[in-house]
């Protein structure tokens, strides 16, 4: 029982049960939180890229941001900052979310497909620990991406800002295009597919915001788990995504949503070399930028400016993943997916090699 | 006892400094300067898994941890 005295694994189990809650209430099958997956829908929903069936202003990411800020406001922990290889960080963030999209999920949602029984996810999380791996590796041959420095504290409300914007739009849901004359979107809501599935809107908010505050106050982060074990073999992060991952399978099975199996899974392939090769670009450009993407929403609405670039770079991803046919469906890796990740892993792998620094040591 | 600079530096490169500075100044002690909660928490946590006693004070926007070897 000691064990339910660490927040990290309470915030991990109430995340999981939230995240399975959220399903209930009409979010896609293995997808109650999915950070990848959600702002895929946002680039969507805002006409970053025309997948109709996935196009939806997901409030969980809104909450999450604003979430995260007023948990760091209160603890006096909202501190603006920035300016470590933005456009570095942008792409980092573009390329992770090309992975993610040909694997079809972000670290967390990889770890509620194994919990709902899709052994695909096996595939993926090894991909992903090999791409943390590598990183390590270059972590390790000393790669930086160099110094952030304090900012204005209200240059660090961009983001929150940008979350309040959304959030307008949403509850809106505003016809600011012309297509033949015709007002159209954006913003644009799916009518069908995974995009059309989705809890109730204050359920969502409510949910993120919830996830929000206990992943900043405990620092729920799922690369950085797996890069702690590996790195100084520290079991602190690993602990909160077991707890994250045993609350999912256990509210699965006792919801008789449990089903175990590679072939027919929902939003799911069975390309075990895209699968694997996705996530591990995923996990490398996760590394190289300093912590998986929900930890990058969190810190965003810290007041780190880089995180919030690299999220945007995550947002435009997007849109070029499934615009220019990088993006996996259900049928499996899309006609350029395997450009797109040979292509990020280039980009990952000279970043890591290029970007090594020896003089960061003691003085 | 040595100072290291690790402000500014994103996950987990203070924590990568830091363990590399207390293996090569074990007896010394090293000073470590970070700048956010995360990497205060995180340094901290690594130095007492290593058995080093650990203080910390605030100087403007740094966090100053003090790691010492144990007595």
């Amino acid at each position: 029982m000691k064990y339910l005295r660490n927040p990290l694994v309470l915030s991990g189990m109430v995340i999981g049960a939230i995240a399975i809650a959220l399903q209930r209430l009409g979010n896609p099958p293995n997808m109650g939180i999915c950070v990848a997956c959600m702002i895929r829908d946002i680039s969507g929903a805002l006409g970053l890229h025309r997948a109709t069936t996935v196009q939806y202003i997901r409030p969980e990411i809104i909450g999450l941001v604003l979430g995260s800020t007023l948990s760091a406001a209160a603890n006096r922990e909202f501190h603006a900052r920035g300016g470590s290889a933005p456009l570095v960080r942008f792409f980092l963030g573009f390329f992770a979310m090309v992975g993610a999209l040909v694997f079809l999920g972000c670290p967390w949602r990889a770890i509620l497909r194994l919990a709902g029984g899709d052994a695909n996810a096996i595939i993926g999380l090894a991909g992903l620990a090999f791409g943390i791996w590598v990183g390590v590796g270059f972590l390790k041959a000393g790669y930086t991406l160099g110094r952030s420095h304090w900012n204005e504290q209200g240059s660090g409300l961009v983001m929150p800002l940008l979350m309040v914007v959304l959030l307008l739009l949403a509850l809106f849901t505003p016809q600011m295009g012309i297509a033949d004359g015709a007002r159209t979107g954006p913003v644009f809501v799916s009518l069908k597919g995974p995009g059309s599935q989705h809890a109730p809107l204050v359920a969502s908010l409510v949910g993120g915001l919830i996830v929000g505050v206990l992943a900043q106050r405990t620092r729920f982060c799922t690369v950085g788990a797996l890069r702690d074990l590996m790195l100084i073999r520290d079991f602190h992060l690993f602990s909160g995504i077991v707890a994250f991952f045993s609350t999912a399978l256990f509210l699965n099975l006792v919801l008789g949503q449990f089903r175990w199996g590679f072939a027919g899974q929902p939003i799911a392939h069975s390309s075990h070399l895209w699968n694997f090769a996705g996530m591990a670009l995923a996990g490398l450009a996760f590394t190289l930028a300093g912590g998986c993407p929900g930890r990058q929403l969190i810190m965003s609405g810290e007041g780190d400016a880089d995180a919030g670039v690299f999220v945007l770079g995550m947002l435009v991803g997007a849109g070029f993943s499934h615009n220019m046919s990088m993006a996996a469906s259900p049928a499996g890796p899309g006609a350029f997916s395997q450009v797109g990740v040979l292509v990020g892993l280039a980009f990952c792998l000279a970043l890591g090699y290029c970007m090594r620094r020896t003089d960061l040591g003691v003085n | 006892m040595r100072k290291l600079d690790a402000r500014g530096l994103s996950c987990p490169q203070p924590v990568i400094l830091a363990k590399r500075a207390m293996e090569q100044f074990r007896d010394e002690g090293v000073e470590v300067w970070v700048d956010t909660g995360v990497a205060r928490d995180n340094v901290e946590r690594l130095a007492r898994m290593r058995g080093f006693t650990v203080s910390v004070r605030t100087d403007g926007n740094a966090f100053i941890l003090s790691v010492k070897p144990e007595e």
